[in-house]
């Protein structure tokens, strides 16, 4: 190829642009989480490690993320157990309506979350589930359901069938078969969309703004503290969340990508 | 279906369909009957009418919000093209080594996933009165003092939003231009087609489904989007997601805010069905 013309050359310094913009609120966070000041303003203070302290410290902090530790688990066992079955009848049967049910699971994926969270309250008050932890749970597993159904049966569709019939004539039970043959093929698409899940369910905030009660989550204690002002605290812990996530989602990309030798 | 594998199609099935008709489907179907039903203490009472649909569409404090998040959503989608467009076609057509591309890519969607709260905060801490992007400015003589116009106004939640779903754009672009058969370029490029009117002739035409798939995906977050408002919107920067906010807590009127969520539900599902006929009509058959 030949030299890039001028507008080519935009196009590149457009990118790198975008790329910077994507990263630099990022690394002003975490920047800003060492800064020995109250203040977000430049020149920066000194290095300081007080509003980690003052994050381990805060209880209620703590409080919130073990919650949502224990809702992203809970809600990430339950999508998995119910999104694999699902995704394995999906792929291997016919069934009437079977369109309309794969919809329905990737409904909450592409509608905004504040009409599934809303749609969910409704429900849970009709038939008496109280606000809670427990009513977070089962919205984030049900709205989360969809990413490990498409997941799974992605890879499902990759799946070499001869492997199926071969393992069933020489004698396999279909459970044996399961748990020889397709499960070792699609064990990295559960751990990538198990960790998506636990990713986004940690992340949520429209669904569990409605569903909980007393007790919240992480996002929804900042997202409460954020409305009455900033504290550098905020910093220190997004910063914590940040660096998790990205371990986090590294992983779960790498899981999920085609293996070239299936 | 033999009575064996009937047998195993219910054991695999059975809890999923009722999961999803029980926890999803039943709770979509009541939010859309509530959106009918009038207030009365403590909730309300199941009843048939359309007031609720008359004043959301009647009352301009709605009518003026709806608008106003329309308009917010569109621009969000243009700047996400605007930004994303480029972003894609370089990471396809510029980068030659795979692996660096590959690399580039995973850099695109991986803020995609990091905290979405965060990231929305962040521009808090931007465009703040005492934040950086006036600090900068005062310490580099630009300004005498800080600036407060900022944040708390509908720029700031744009240029948040765009930077939220940015991602959503550069993915399907990505997808689509990278299946972009490179002999149609080069056979552009023999005929004697100058590299602009092989962009524009070819390449574009050809990416148009992954704009339309883009852009209805970062529409349809941006018009739902619940938080950006709260952080650096500001009283002018009320959307849709935010009256429905009020509705079931401070004014709890759940009748009508469920009406509102059927509003936003009907738009969305209309817009995804438009987009998925949109891109049927414009793919071009490549085999």
């Amino acid at each position: 190829m030949n030299a890039l013309r001028w507008w080519q050359k935009g196009m590149v310094g457009v990118s790198l642009a975008v790329l910077a913009f994507l990263y630099l609120p990022i690394v002003i966070l975490v920047v800003f989480s060492f800064n020995d000041s109250k203040v977000t303003s430049f020149p920066l203070a000194g290095f300081t490690l007080h509003w980690y302290e003052a994050f381990l410290s805060n209880e209620q902090m703590l409080r919130a993320l073990s919650n949502s530790l224990v809702v992203a688990s809970f809600a990430t066992a339950l999508s998995v157990v119910i999104g694999v079955a699902a995704a394995l009848a999906l792929d291997r049967y016919e069934f009437p309506g079977k369109r309309l049910f794969q919809n329905a699971i990737l409904l909450p994926l592409s509608l905004p979350g504040i009409v599934t969270g809303i749609a969910m309250l409704n429900f849970y008050k009709q038939i008496g589930i109280p606000q809670s932890l427990t009513a977070v749970v089962i919205g984030h597993a049900t709205a989360l359901l969809g990413v490990v159904v498409s997941q799974v049966m992605a890879r499902l569709a990759k799946l070499n069938r001869r492997q199926l019939e071969a393992s069933a004539d020489l004698g396999a039970t279909s459970v044996e078969t399961f748990r020889r043959v397709t499960l070792p093929a699609i064990r990295s698409s559960i751990f990538g969309s198990a960790l998506l899940c636990f990713t986004l369910s940690f992340d949520e905030i429209p669904v569990t703004y409605f569903l909980t009660g007393r007790e919240v989550t992480l996002p929804i204690y900042i997202y409460s503290t954020l409305r009455r002002g900033i504290t550098p605290e905020i910093n220190a812990v997004g910063t914590v969340i940040v660096a998790v996530s990205f371990v986090l989602i590294i992983l779960s990309v790498t899981l999920l990508r085609d293996r070239r030798e299936s | 279906m033999t009575r064996r594998t009937l047998a195993s199609f219910l054991a695999l099935f059975s809890l999923p369909l009722a999961w999803v008709l029980l926890l999803l489907v039943v709770p979509y179907a009541i939010m859309i009957s509530v959106g009918f039903w009038t207030r009365q203490f403590p909730l309300f009472h199941p009843d048939f009418q359309f007031g609720n649909y008359v004043q959301i569409f009647s009352d301009p404090q709605y009518t003026t919000v709806i608008v106003r998040t329309l308009k917010i959503a569109t621009f969000v989608t243009l700047g996400a093209v605007i930004l994303g467009y480029p972003l894609a076609y370089f990471l396809v057509f510029t980068v030659r080594s795979a692996a660096l591309r590959n690399l580039l890519y995973m850099s695109v969607i991986v803020p995609l996933w990091v905290s979405y709260l965060l990231r929305a905060y962040t521009w808090k801490i931007i465009l703040g009165t005492d934040g950086a992007l006036n600090s900068l400015l005062v310490s580099t003589g630009i300004v005498d003092a800080p600036l407060d116009i900022f944040l708390y106004n509908q720029t700031a939640m744009v240029i948040t939003l765009v930077y939220i779903f940015v991602p959503f754009m550069v993915m399907p672009l990505f997808t689509v231009l990278d299946n972009i058969p490179r002999r149609l370029i080069e056979a552009s490029e023999d005929l004697g087609v100058g590299p602009f009117m092989t962009f524009w002739k070819v390449i574009f035409p050809l990416s148009l489904g992954g704009v339309i798939a883009g852009a209805t995906m970062t529409f349809c977050l941006a018009f739902g989007d619940f938080v950006a408002p709260v952080l650096v919107g500001g009283p002018n920067g009320t959307m849709v997601a935010n009256l429905l906010q009020t509705q079931f807590g401070t004014a709890l009127n759940w009748p009508l805010g469920s009406a509102l969520a059927t509003v936003v539900l009907a738009l969305v599902l209309v817009l995804l069905q438009l987009s998925m006929r949109l891109d049927r009509a414009g793919r071009v058959d490549l085999a």
